[in-house]
């Protein structure tokens, strides 16, 4: 099967190429840009005149809820709405049920998403035992029989540091980088919201900026000590984006990843318990968001990941506090990061560059996130003069429960490819 | 959308009663000023008046209450209503019956007004959200959040006896952080006009950002107390002990309990004033709650027809001008 995407203005950050010209693929792979390798005839042409070409998204966070919780969604279900997003490879954090903590789940959750074919889907395993923070999880058999390409507490605390400390220097002897949800609980507690002026004024119990940054100071101090490749998921405030940033200016092999939704809502959206603003890290105040903000900016932040987490409409049925935190997000994620760069926040190939060879880096995948000949043909094309209203009901996820019902974004996918195939096409 | 007020109607009119917070200065005084229409009822030989005959009213309690649920159910009988009083134990609610199928079921029942109290901050909001557009919701406290006939009876006893609200100072004193009482008293001091709003309290009972509601801050009921004209004590609950928020009863009393001597520090005719119930003791010294300056059991009284004249204006039949007599 060979394939020519035309006319078309390829963006590629790893590579730093930014033309119009033709992008041949072949067998799942990419053969070439500009010039027609020799002999090339194609079998299916795509028309992307006027349209953006760039690397299929990898998407570090995001749940699909199967298995476990099927009538949130399903793997079939999330990774169509990731195609429709324009996402090709999906990272699913081990808070599954069961939880990622054999190769046998790894394996079911693969197996299922590759039956689907709508996405490549990358299980996180367990770091501890039933992400209880006590025992380590079978990290290496994870990785070799599971295939699972990082370790995670997804958002499950490791009170005893060193239990933390011990599951770090394991993962670093597997080569397995480390994913962190930074959150201290004895501080954050029970609460739902950012500690300050919407706790204050709605009654809400707050999460103190020090439930985020004591954590990261802790797992900062063990990263330094342990040598393991670690990332943050979703940070939220801009003191623990700074305390990272100096890290990593003194070598530290760490990344951090913040969510469209932290770069874009401030705790004030939740207005009178707007409960899709509920999240966890919570949304912050606005000096929080200009701090993730000026790290895109400055490039200390490396990706932004979707964080995607469907409901049910139950799951936001309720008083504030009893509801369910979690954005659907899949859908929204190139859009959104799209609308950075109208804001001045990134350059274009900035925005496409958190979301494609950044995170593949992360994840040491050398044949994804770029349009270099001899990668896999993930591709997402995209017409970023297309405007449209976000209707819930009109997502593709099984989850409708996003905060940005009404907004007008730019940037529609129009295809996405994986590994050659056709999985998404708009008004099909 | 979800972020306009939900307490008005299309035309403007008070549909729902759930937070001080958004309403105007002229609908806190038109309560106000209903409320005295209303307070010579309860000294009448037949305490009623026939406003809302054939409403149904139900008391929707998920948490315990005394006070406030006995005077809310006085104060729809004495409109002539029918009340009906449903207490939800948190249990009842973890059976599986979510609080949106709960209200499905009552609705069915064809009610006027749900009284509702609950233990989460918002819980007034979300019914009145979803609830069936005949249906009018009073919030009888929902977690830390509001209060705000609480509050809007405590304005009316300020009122009775300081009746220019413009040239008072209030202090608020105790645990500020996980009392709704002191949100909507907040809100509604500030929207009245009081110009000096004081709350006192150790930095770990007063919220992040408080400065932001309109208040002054104190750490020292001694400064705090000085020249005002009001003091607004509230209930210690025995359990911020357990969360590390205080060392123990005997050093709150010492610190911030209301004591003779300290009273002494306000204006000679300040009045001091309780939510209840009272610990005394701890936050109050019996002294002080039984002397002549408290107005506690005041704040009972008026409860009444305060919650009274909320429930009129809400179901659209506020008396016109000495009706109520």
């Amino acid at each position: 099967m060979r394939q020519v995407i035309e006319h078309g203005r390829l963006i590629d950050p790893a590579n730093k190429l930014d033309q119009v010209a033709d992008l041949y693929l072949a067998d799942g792979q990419i053969v070439g840009h500009g010039t027609k390798p020799d002999g090339f005839v194609a079998d299916q042409t795509i028309d992307a005149s006027g349209k953006t070409v760039i690397p299929g998204l990898i998407d570090l966070s995001a749940r699909l809820r199967e298995p476990g919780q099927e009538h949130k969604g399903n793997i079939a279900s999330e990774t169509r709405a990731a195609a429709a997003g324009g996402i090709t490879t999906l990272c699913i954090p081990p808070d599954t049920n069961p939880i990622i903590e054999t190769p046998a789940v790894a394996d079911l959750i693969t197996r299922r998403a590759n039956d689907a074919g709508f996405a490549r889907v990358l299980p996180v395993g367990a770091l501890t035992v039933g992400l209880k923070g006590e025992l380590l999880a079978e990290m290496d058999l994870l990785h070799q029989q599971g295939k699972c390409i990082a370790v995670s507490n997804a958002c499950r605390p490791v009170n005893q540091t060193h239990v933390m400390r011990r599951a770090m220097e394991y993962a670093a002897s597997c080569g397995l980088p480390v994913f962190l949800h930074a959150e201290d609980r004895s501080l954050s507690q029970v609460g739902c919201v950012h500690e300050g002026i919407m706790s204050t004024r709605l009654g809400l119990p707050g999460i103190p900026e020090a439930a985020e940054t004591v954590a990261v100071a802790r797992e900062l101090m063990l990263i330094e000590q342990t040598g393991v490749q670690a990332h943050f998921c979703h940070l939220s405030t801009a003191h623990s984006i700074q305390m990272i940033a100096r890290a990593r200016h003194d070598g530290l092999p760490v990344t951090m990843a913040v969510t469209p939704h932290h770069l874009h809502l401030t705790e004030m959206d939740i207005g009178f318990f707007n409960s899709q603003c509920h999240v966890l890290p919570p949304l912050r105040t606005q000096r929080d968001r200009d701090g993730l903000r000026s790290g895109l900016t400055n490039g200390c932040i490396s990706v932004i990941c979707s964080d995607h987490q469907p409901h049910d409409p139950d799951a936001k049925l309720a008083p504030f506090a009893d509801t369910e935190p979690g954005i659907s997000g899949l859908e929204t994620l190139l859009p959104l990061a799209l609308r950075l760069v109208t804001d001045g926040v990134v350059s274009l190939m900035e925005a496409i560059a958190t979301m494609t060879c950044e995170p593949a880096r992360i994840l040491n995948l050398t044949d994804s996130g770029t349009l270099a000949s001899g990668a896999r043909a993930d591709i997402c094309i995209f017409d970023p003069e297309q405007h449209w209203t976000v209707d819930p009901e009109q997502l593709v996820s099984a989850g409708k429960n996003t905060p940005f019902a009404g907004w007008e974004l730019a940037g529609k996918v129009s295809h996405t490819l994986l590994e050659g195939k056709l999985v998404y096409e708009s008004g099909l | 959308m979800i972020n306009t007020n939900l307490q008005f109607d299309a035309n403007g009119r008070l549909r729902h009663f759930i937070d001080i917070e958004g309403l105007s200065r002229a609908v806190l005084t038109e309560i106000l000023d209903t409320a005295e229409n209303f307070a010579t009822v309860g000294t009448q030989q037949v305490k009623k008046v026939p406003l809302l005959r054939g409403k149904t009213i139900v008391n929707l309690f998920f948490e315990p209450s005394t006070r406030t649920r006995t005077t809310f159910e006085l104060a729809a009988k004495r409109l002539s209503a029918d009340v009906q009083n449903i207490n939800i134990s948190t249990s009842s609610s973890s059976k599986g019956e979510s609080l949106l199928d709960m209200l499905r079921n009552l609705e069915a029942m064809c009610c006027d007004m749900f009284i509702v109290r609950h233990n989460q901050s918002g819980a007034a909001h979300f019914i009145a959200e979803h609830v069936a557009p005949h249906i009018s919701v009073i919030n009888a406290g929902d977690g830390w959040h509001a209060h705000p006939t609480q509050a809007m009876l405590d304005m009316f006893t300020i009122r009775r006896h300081k009746p220019d609200l413009t040239a008072l100072r209030v202090a608020i004193v105790g645990d500020i952080k996980h009392s709704r009482v002191a949100r909507s008293e907040i809100h509604a001091l500030n929207t009245l006009g009081v110009p000096e709003v004081r709350v006192i309290g150790p930095q770990t009972l007063i919220p992040p950002e408080a400065a932001n509601l309109g208040v002054h801050i104190y750490h020292s009921l001694e400064e705090g107390l000085k020249d005002v004209d009001v003091v607004i004590m509230l209930r210690l609950q025995r359990e911020r002990m357990e969360g590390a928020l205080l060392p123990s009863e005997h050093e709150y009393f010492t610190r911030y309990g209301l004591t003779e001597t300290k009273l002494a520090l306000a204006r000679p005719d300040a009045i001091v004033m309780h939510p209840g119930p009272i610990n005394r003791g701890v936050e109050i010294d019996s002294a002080v709650a039984d002397g002549p300056q408290s107005v506690i059991l005041e704040q009972v009284t008026n409860g009444i027809a305060v919650r009274m004249a909320v429930m009129s204006m809400v179901l659209g039949r506020a008396p016109q001008g000495n009706e109520g007599d």
